[in-house]
């Protein structure tokens, strides 16, 4: 065992961790933070994906010990300080981008990503950029018009609302 | 996963260090394909040596020479984000994977593992790249060797690749449904002094070079110089993504589209 | 209409927030003080004889508490069915025992072995591989044909051989529909395949036992998305605990799409290994565990035959299917090939003569059971791909091919034992032209044309029966369970309100589509109704969620409570208005006497049943609570037509979806925003199984597509964006709402449209190409190509 310490949404967190300790055991198990979840084990689904110093990664597929230092965002410190939802959030559901919940931790974090690297994104390239993002509800038709809701595009024309 | 310690050394120095000592040592770079084996527990090693905190040999610059150096723990996504002088290249950093996998995993760890379906291995090949290690330099022809097999001794970092800059380049990739991995991809590069291609996905024996194709392009470097030339199915990857047959046509097809594109 | 959200709003969802924020609350985020973990050794062959499980050197391992094996499990039940087919000669179909852990043989890779309880994860992981299993392989049994030939080797040794059953639906039919084939003008045949299909819910499945030695209780927190059938099935027959010391809860489930429907091994497991260990046990599913673990989906091989007079139209259709079981009978699996496969066989066309032939068979593969739709859109993509062979032969259009056989008089009773209460397929067929904007189709095949692709449209009509199930019926058909739901409205003194309802939510948007449909009934706001679902110990009953049941089953039980309800509080009201029951009217939450000022609000009621001081307490009982248990009259029949443009790069055979659009008919809507991303969702889910996906095994029953990197899930850039329209609505006759059910729409009507539209494109090139197999992957469509 040893100490691994980071900065979780802004707090600095520390825990003791196994070599094998993957990143997203560290804040699930450790930190107790569910939030981001596991939904395969081959680093194809998405569903764990966080921020480290400002990347989107998957964070079944980190080990924790690799964060040492780092800065690490989860879907926990996305919403708004006085707790109303972020930009995004508010998107998902007002569009919604979102069935059972269990990929929309990724899908947010991805989304954020996105954005935060082209604020103006086409469908096409909202669609390449999820990828690594599987979901099994949406048939991702919401989930790409809140992405675009959330850049300021105009999606009252998108086919059936 | 098994139970293993994880060092991070900070100096490449120390990594050579570490993988030399006596505990058995496994080196990770960015950990995309490394991390999935060891939680199928088909490794066990004692320890990781890590490359994430080692940054002397990540980032990109120009050699002397004019050829694209880019640092072996340089990840897929600085690739694509840096690698401008080459845009071939960049495109292809720009597609493997997903957005996520693109920011940990990096050139050095895809070309030691040498996946026979990674997109690297085709862009060393075709640009007739050198890969350097912290011990030597291995001309891209003398370095892969097979399925998952390199020319890499053990404890070898690789700390380098050194990329000639062709005159026009473009890699095609067409990809397996499931894994989004190369079913078949080509990367084509013309240089003054003749043209290169290399093919990954579809081969029993991983990435190669197709030479006719090569040479049929030599003195017409456009897609109709390719008509009637053709691979056999043989000794292709044959599996439930396609038949050798099939990706031995993808190959022409994909390389037609990249000479088109380049 | 409350004005945030009555009946047709389409009032954003209230559980969103959670989801958004990390706060959900699903079954692995549950830890409880002291748990242990367990990993199932499982086994590697898909089939062998069990000689002995060596547990001695394991047992010695660090952090181990116990390893169990099927011995242990020698005085408990096996996994039951729930379902028994009766033959085409009147005899039970053949039902296998399912051990929870193997003995004696083991029957699919993934048939769990033993289970080793440790402290850790990684230590119980360890532990099983200390584990010493004597397997003597035996040859798989993979081709459903073979399997049925004389002397094959048989999964179960203790069954006359693999066939579970032979059904013939309805055996009276047969010679009509024999003749009907002869003398027809035209058969169109048709051959085809309706691939394995893995659910994958993107929650892995997880289990948590509890056991309170005090009072003798255990609890079981499971991904299910029907916690009283678990609790029934468990409970009685497997582990024999009473319902009153069993409580289930299915806590946030991250999708379902059938495959959550189930009673499993590790559920069963968990509960057991808790009590005889005093302690809670874990279990989390890996993804890899799932595909060899979770029951997979369709697997039919199936020749119809489609007889049609000079005039085209239909006058027969004959099928022989052969449906595969794997290697246990999973809850539901006997009636997916038979009771929801072979009614739907009338599709929307009045075709006189049916008959159905069903061979269920046992196989060495994971248990087969129902998949979104589950049978229904094997029935129509064999109605649907017939039509259009018939329509190519014929040279004839699809369309009006469809449009002259609709059934246009309701109700209209099949040759396939049931009864559609009502449906305008004509309608939705005008609306799709509109939305599909077919008129354009050639121009767009122009363009793509000259960009060198090849474009194919293909249409699809589909009709299913949902709102499962009038309970008489299906326990003719040989459910061993009712198939009604329950709900209790539970009016605080307030006036706030809990709706306790038997089905589950696992992201069809419950908890904020039911209260709209109570606070319309009442007049008050929705955001004072809360739902209440997923526990055995907080609802009253239910038979959860599937077969788009919810709300036309446990939502029209829910308006029955709520009805009681309303009568209830009316009495009090008179009582405070000084008048008659008969003379109140309840309107905006406000309780009056007919054709007079004189109200009192809701609030002022709900607070006298509490406080029943002025209370009319020698008729009525204080307290506002009631319970509801319904049972539908009849299935619902949602339908719809469908239509998809796809381009094909005739170089390497890759089709992409260029436009898609569905027509459904969903009769009434309570929120149509959550209508639509069910249509969504489904559609995704069929083109995922037009175009990608196939759970495929080798001759010797190992596993080729054991996780994403080889089973291909569809992802954002595989779709497009979807033109739904649920405008056309003929409301169900027989629920109190008038709602039909959507969630599985999707997946049913889309496979069939995509692959239409690949055969178009393949033609318009002049290729002679009259069907491919599911998926259509790149490789299939160009080998179909090579002639």
């Amino acid at each position: 065992m040893s100490q691994v310490s980071m900065t979780v949404n802004g707090k600095s967190a520390s825990g003791e961790i196994e070599g094998r300790t993957l990143l997203v055991e560290f804040l699930r198990e450790n930190l107790g933070m569910t939030g981001t979840h596991v939904g395969c084990d081959t680093s194809q689904c998405g569903a764990c994906v966080v921020h480290v110093d400002g990347k989107a990664v998957k964070a079944c597929t980190m080990f924790a010990a690799e964060a040492e230092g780092a800065n690490v965002t989860t879907i926990e410190g996305m919403a708004n300080e006085d707790g109303s939802l972020g930009t995004i959030q508010q998107a998902f559901q007002d569009h919604h981008g979102l069935q059972c919940g269990f990929c929309t931790p990724g899908m947010v974090m991805s989304a954020a990503a996105l954005l935060a690297d082209n604020p103006n994104p086409s469908e096409v390239e909202i669609r390449d950029y999820l990828e690594g993002n599987i979901c099994r509800c949406t048939g991702y038709h919401n989930i790409v018009k809140a992405i675009m809701a959330a850049a300021g595009h105009d999606v009252s024309k998108i086919a059936a609302e | 996963m098994y139970a293993f310690d994880i060092e991070r050394p900070t100096r490449l120095t120390d990594a050579v260090k570490l993988l030399s000592d006596a505990t058995d040592s496994q080196l990770i770079a960015g950990g995309q394909t490394l991390i999935p084996t060891l939680k199928q527990r088909l490794a066990m090693p004692e320890r990781l040596v890590s490359l994430g905190a080692v940054d002397e040999i990540k980032g990109i610059c120009t050699g002397d020479d004019g050829a694209l150096c880019i640092g072996g723990g340089t990840t897929h996504a600085d690739v694509a984000a840096g690698a401008g002088a080459y845009p071939a290249l960049a495109g292809l950093a720009a597609n493997i994977g997903d957005p996520a996998v693109r920011n940990r995993g990096t050139i050095g760890g895809s070309l030691a593992n040498n996946d026979p379906s990674a997109c690297y291995p085709s862009a060393v090949l075709a640009s007739g790249a050198t890969v350097v290690t912290n011990a030597r330099q291995i001309a891209a022809d003398d370095f892969f060797d097979g399925l998952f097999a390199t020319n890499l001794e053990e404890g070898e970092i690789i700390t380098e690749v050194r990329f000639p800059v062709p005159d026009a380049a473009a890699y095609m990739k067409f990809e397996q449904p499931a894994s989004r991995f190369a079913l078949v991809g080509v990367f084509v590069a013309r240089f003054s002094g003749g043209v290169r291609i290399a093919v990954t996905g579809a081969s029993e024996e991983g990435v190669f070079r197709w030479s006719e194709a090569e040479a049929a392009l030599a003195g017409n470097f456009s897609a109709g110089a390719l008509d009637g030339l053709s691979l056999s199915g043989d000794g292709m990857i044959s599996d439930l993504h396609g038949s050798g047959d099939y990706r031995a046509h993808l190959i022409s097809v994909m390389t037609r589209r990249a000479v088109a594109a380049a | 209409m409350p004005a945030d959200g009555g009946i047709g709003a389409a009032t954003p969802r209230r559980e969103d927030v959670r989801f958004l924020t990390g706060a959900g609350n699903y079954t692995d985020d549950i830890n409880l003080k002291g748990q242990a973990y367990v990993h199932f050794l499982r086994s590697d062959v898909a089939h062998g004889t069990l000689n002995n499980v060596d547990t001695a050197s394991a047992e010695e391992m660090p952090g181990v508490i116990r390893i169990f094996t099927g011995e242990d499990f020698a005085d408990v039940g096996g996994i039951p069915c729930g379902w028994q087919v009766t033959d085409k000669h009147g005899e039970p179909m053949q039902e296998p025992a399912h051990p929870v852990l193997a003995r004696g043989k083991v029957c699919h890779v993934g048939d769990p072995i033993a289970a080793v309880v440790a402290e850790t994860y990684e230590q119980a992981r360890d532990a099983a591989e200390a584990i010493e299993v004597d397997i003597d392989d035996l040859p798989a049994v993979m081709d459903m044909k073979a399997a049925l030939a004389d002397g094959a080797t048989k999964v179960h040794d203790d069954l006359s051989s693999n066939l579970c059953y032979d059904w013939g639906f309805i055996e009276d039919n047969k010679a009509a529909v024999g003749e009907a084939i002869a003398n027809a003008a035209h058969v169109t045949t048709l051959e085809l395949v309706n691939q394995r299909l893995v659910a994958n819910p993107m929650e892995p499945r997880v289990a948590v036992g509890d056991y309170h030695r005090a009072n003798d209780e255990s609890t079981l927190y499971t991904t299910s998305q029907n916690p009283h059938v678990i609790r029934l099935l468990m409970g009685a027959f497997v582990l024999g605990i009473p319902e009153h010391k069993l409580r289930v809860v299915a806590p946030d489930v991250g999708g379902g799409f059938g495959s959550k429907i189930y009673h499993y091994a590790e559920e069963a497991f968990c509960t057991f290994a808790a009590r005889a260990l005093n302690r809670p046990v874990k279990w989390t599913s890996s993804r890899s565990e799932a595909f060899i673990s979770d029951a997979q989906g369709r697997d039919h091989v199936t020749k119809i035959e489609l007889a049609l007079d000079a005039d085209n139209n239909f006058t027969a259709i004959r099928t022989e299917t052969y449906a595969n079981m794997g290697a246990y009978l999973s809850t539901f699996a006997p009636c997916v090939p038979t009771y929801l496969h072979g009614t739907l066989m009338a599709g929307n066309y009045k075709t006189p003569n049916i008959y159905v032939n069903v061979k269920a068979v046992f196989t060495n593969t994971v248990p087969v059971d129902a998949y979104r739709g589950a049978g229904r859109p094997e029935a129509t993509y064999q109605i649907e791909r017939v039509i259009d062979k018939a329509a190519r032969e014929l040279g004839v259009d699809p369309i009006a091919l469809r449009r002259q056989n609709f059934i246009t008089e309701f109700p209209y009773a099949t040759p396939v034992a049931v009864e559609y209460d009502t449906g305008d397929y004509t309608a939705t067929m005008d609306k799709l032209e509109e939305i599909a904007d077919v008129a354009g189709f050639a121009a767009r095949r122009a363009e793509s044309e000259a960009r060198g692709k090849l474009r194919g449209f293909g249409v699809n009509c589909y009709i299913e029966a949902c709102g499962i199930a009038p309970s008489a019926l299906v326990g003719a058909l040989g459910a061993r369970a009712g198939l009604y739901d329950a709900a209790t409205v539970r009016v605080n003194a307030t006036g706030s309100i809990s709706v306790m309802v038997g089905a589950h939510s696992h992201g069809q948007g419950h908890e904020t589509s039911f209260p709209q449909v109570v606070a319309e009934m009442l007049g008050i706001d929705p955001s004072m109704i809360d739902i209440v679902h997923g526990d055995t110990a907080r609802i009253p009953f239910g038979m959860g969620t599937y077969g788009s049941r919810s709300l036309a089953v446990c939502g029209s039980a829910m308006v029955r409570a709520t009805e009681k309800i309303i009568a209830k509080a009316k009495k009090i009201a008179a009582h405070m208005l000084e008048a008659s029951d008969a003379d109140i009217e309840l309107k905006d939450g406000q309780f009056t006497v007919a054709g007079t000022d004189k109200s009192v609000a809701w609030g002022d009621v709900t607070l006298a049943a509490y406080v029943p001081h002025n209370y009319p307490i020698e008729d009525v009982e204080p307290g506002l609570e009631e319970t509801a248990f319904y049972d539908p009259a009849n299935f619902t029949y949602p339908a719809g037509a469908y239509a998809c443009e796809v381009e094909v790069d005739p170089e390497t055979g890759k089709v992409t979806i260029e436009r898609f659009a569905a027509a459904d008919d969903f009769g009434n809507i309570i929120n149509p925003m959550i209508v639509d991303g069910q249509v969504h969702g489904g559609l995704g889910q069929g083109i995922g199984q037009a175009l990608l996906e196939s759970c495929a095994y080798d001759e010797s029953g190992q596993l080729l597509t054991g996780s994403y990197m080889d089973y291909a899930m569809p992802r954002a850039d595989d779709v497009p964006f979807y033109a739904v329209d649920h405008s056309c609505q003929t409301p169900c006759t027989h629920n109190p709402l008038g709602v039909k059910g959507c969630g599985e729409a999707g997946a049913i009507g889309s496979p069939p449209t995509v692959v239409n539209a690949v055969v178009d494109a393949l033609q318009s090139a002049g290729h002679n190409v009259t069907h491919i197999d599911m998926p259509l992957s790149p490789s299939r469509v160009w080998q179909a190509m090579q002639g």
